[in-house]
């Protein structure tokens, strides 16, 4: 219990208007849960609740993490009890460089009062941009400004990596990426998550990231609910024959 | 509950490592309020001034009193010139050695941290306090170069003739209201002279300080850049906090000469009752590089236009301006580029901040002389309004007259974005720590541009403001 995401009938939306319908989900640590749907069917909202976004109300049910009551939480505290959400759309932020973002941030992870060895920051980031495939000078760059939409994508698993979630959501990570680009990002996401053991909530339109990072459960999402569950055969059930089982004409 | 909170957090402004004031300041004269022409003639009296500045004095009392209060910009009407002290001296000796000046100011001067700035990284230091200059030095191997660094007073009386050649040639008295008051009642500012082809690798800064409650502040500045030189300049500017206004209005002058390049750069951190209203302007000849770099932090109400007259084939300039207006400011800001040749380029860069219903307005001028053909100008004016009750606004005129010009203007408020600051929390930093980073990245064109100790400075500064923003 102690390192489980919880979420338990969650009924949320944006401006009165209810996006999920009821969701209920439990990740561990160390498990990789796929969550699939149509586009529109609030995969993303469901991301962005638990990181808590401003704009989205929560109207009922809870999201309990480690124990704890995630909805009276900043983004902040969310991000410090070890949540991590890798963005759909990263954010630019012209002036500020990729490090400083990221060096304020492991210090809020690491730090317990005290400066985290800088040193070991430098080393760290290097490699994780070399291992994504992403130019060292990415770090003196200003936050996604002026990056491809491949480069952010990669650049929010480097933060990834360097934070060391305990769970991490990872937000349509693979879409606008090119097949040679998303084995580079599934690969480097299997392997943080089998040295770190956290567990992921991988949000996913297609399949073919799931061919790199095996789910140990799929839940399909369609109109804010989770109508199916199933293991690593669902998703492949869903890549032939597209949502159309659930009344949705889009392949997968 | 929150938002009474956050008044007082913003009242709360810590500004008391700027705010003292010296309640054992001695001076050697002050003089009555109010301004007549027989206190101009004693000022010029007791500076022991030439007769032929005394006569600009006058006639510049003259213009002041027939010219009118500018009706646009920030609130100005409740000024009241009689309850305004014209001259405050605080001893008659300019010191070249800390240790020389009096022990109240050399304690002011040391908790701004200007003589370790001095050791540090400075190529010369001019300190102001009230109306007189109380310690100037340069360094050793730059006055062997030539150089000249020193107040204008100390320069009208060494070097009469540069002087009597520049001053007013740049900005005449007639100009506006308050550069003729200045010209009637200047006393104190900076003298620089670079000789031909000598390049000044280290700043020189001069810092300005207002001690005494009602006074005026009026320097005078002229530099002059012979040919092919370059001279990086500096100015900070603070004072105790007062219920009452404080009346600063300086003239800056620069003559920049051909193929020269001046970098005037200034930290304006007023408190908050000081009115700044003042007029800097340079004569860029043939080839020459202006640059003006500003981040106007501080000052209830200001008015700054820093200008560049291009007037030789291939001038230059550059006007990068950052302010912030905080709770109770009103900020009036900008730049003027008056191009009269051909060739030219031109660069407004204009970034402003409103916050807890401060109030950040551009005014720009661009004119474009007939003969300026293929001038090059570009404008931009970003503003980010950081709540609901601050206001931005934005004049930019702009004049062509030639043909060929290329001109780019760019207007862009913004507001701060709830995605840009839930993603920076999403990593775990707090709300507050997300505005400022966002706000960092706001002025990065302008903090670039300083001295990294100045970066520094400025950030802390932006930090300061920032504190209280959230509920």
């Amino acid at each position: 219990m102690m390192d489980t995401l919880v979420i338990r009938d969650l009924k949320a939306g944006i401006e009165g208007k209810e996006i999920l319908r009821g969701i209920n989900l439990t990740v561990k640590k160390g498990e990789v849960h796929a969550i699939m749907g149509p586009n529109g069917s609030g995969k993303s909202t469901l991301g962005l609740v638990i990181m808590g976004h401003p704009s989205y109300e929560v109207y009922s049910g809870e999201i309990v993490f480690k124990g704890k009551n995630l909805l009276e939480m900043e983004p902040n505290e969310r991000a410090k009890e070890g949540l991590f959400l890798a963005f759909q759309h990263p954010l630019e932020i012209d002036g500020v460089r990729f490090s400083t973002l990221l060096w304020q941030a492991y210090n809020h992870r690491f730090g317990n009062g005290k400066k985290p060895d800088i040193i070991k920051f430098r080393k760290e980031l290097k490699e994780w941009l070399k291992n994504l495939g992403l130019p060292e000078d990415m770090a003196d760059r200003y936050i996604n400004v002026g990056f491809s939409g491949g480069e952010k994508k990669r650049a929010e698993i480097v933060q990834m990596a360097l934070l060391k979630p305990e769970i991490s959501i990872l937000d349509e990570i693979d879409s606008g990426l090119d097949i040679d680009a998303v084995r580079i990002v599934a690969e480097n996401v299997k392997r943080i998550q089998e040295e770190t053991g956290m567990g992921v909530i991988l949000i996913t339109h297609y399949q073919r990231i799931l061919n790199y990072i095996v789910p140990d459960h799929v839940h399909v999402m369609v109109n804010g609910q989770i109508v199916e569950e199933g293991g690593p055969e669902l998703a492949e059930a869903l890549e032939k024959e597209g949502y159309a089982r659930y009344g949705v004409a889009e392949e997968v | 509950m929150a938002e009474k909170k956050q008044q007082e957090a913003l009242l709360d402004f810590d500004y008391s490592k700027y705010g003292f004031r010296d309640e054992d300041a001695v001076y050697d004269y002050i003089s009555e309020p109010g301004l007549d022409e027989e206190k101009v003639r004693l000022i010029s009296k007791l500076k022991g001034e030439p007769e032929w500045m005394t006569e600009i004095r006058l006639k510049a009392y003259k213009i002041f009193l027939e010219k009118h209060m500018p009706t646009w910009g920030v609130k100005l009407d409740d000024i009241d010139f009689d309850k305004i002290v014209y001259y405050a001296r605080p001893t008659r000796k300019v010191a070249d050695s800390w240790d020389e000046v009096p022990e109240y100011i050399r304690r002011t001067y040391e908790r701004l941290g200007i003589p370790e700035a001095e050791r540090k990284y400075l190529g010369g230091v001019e300190a102001q306090y009230d109306s007189e200059v109380v310690y100037s030095r340069m360094r050793k191997e730059l006055e062997e170069k030539g150089i000249l660094f020193m107040s204008m007073d100390e320069a009208l009386k060494r070097y009469p003739d540069l002087v009597k050649k520049y001053f007013g040639t740049v900005v005449p008295p007639s100009d506006n209201k308050f550069a003729a008051l200045n010209t009637a009642v200047w006393s104190g500012g900076t003298f620089v002279y670079v000789p031909k082809g000598v390049k000044v690798d280290i700043p020189l800064q001069a810092y300005f300080r207002i001690n005494l409650q009602n006074l005026g502040q009026f320097e005078r500045t002229l530099i002059i850049a012979e040919e092919d030189s370059f001279v990086h300049y500096i100015e900070g500017c603070t004072a105790p906090i007062y219920d009452t206004h404080t009346l600063h209005a300086a003239v800056v002058e620069v003559i920049v000469k051909k193929g020269a390049h001046v970098r005037y750069t200034t930290i304006q951190n007023w408190s908050r009752n000081v009115l700044n209203l003042v007029t800097k302007r340079a004569m860029v000849e043939e080839r020459g590089f202006m640059e003006w770099i500003s981040g106007e932090l501080g000052s209830g109400r200001n008015m700054k236009y820093p200008s560049s007259i291009l007037k030789g084939r291939g001038a230059r300039t550059d006007i990068l301006s950052m302010s912030f207006a905080n709770t109770g400011m009103h900020h009036d800001t900008g730049g003027k580029v008056i191009i009269m040749a051909p060739d030219c380029r031109a660069t407004i860069t204009s970034k402003s901040i409103s916050k807890g219903g401060g109030i950040s307005t551009y005014r720009g001028l661009v004119k474009v002389f007939p003969q300026a053909e293929r001038a090059r100008i570009s404008v931009s004016c970003d503003a980010l309004i950081m709540d609901e009750d601050s206001v931005s606004n934005t004049y930019p005129y702009i004049e062509i007259e030639a043909d060929r010009v290329n001109i780019a203007h760019e207007a862009k408020v913004g507001k701060i974005g709830e995605d840009q600051v839930f993603y920076l929390m999403s990593r775990g930093l707090t709300e507050q720590e997300a505005t400022t980073l966002i706000v960092m990245g706001f002025i990065e064109p302008l903090s670039k541009e300083l001295p990294m100790e100045y970066a520094i400075e400025l950030n802390r500064l932006i930090e300061l403001e920032m504190e209280g923003s959230v509920g």
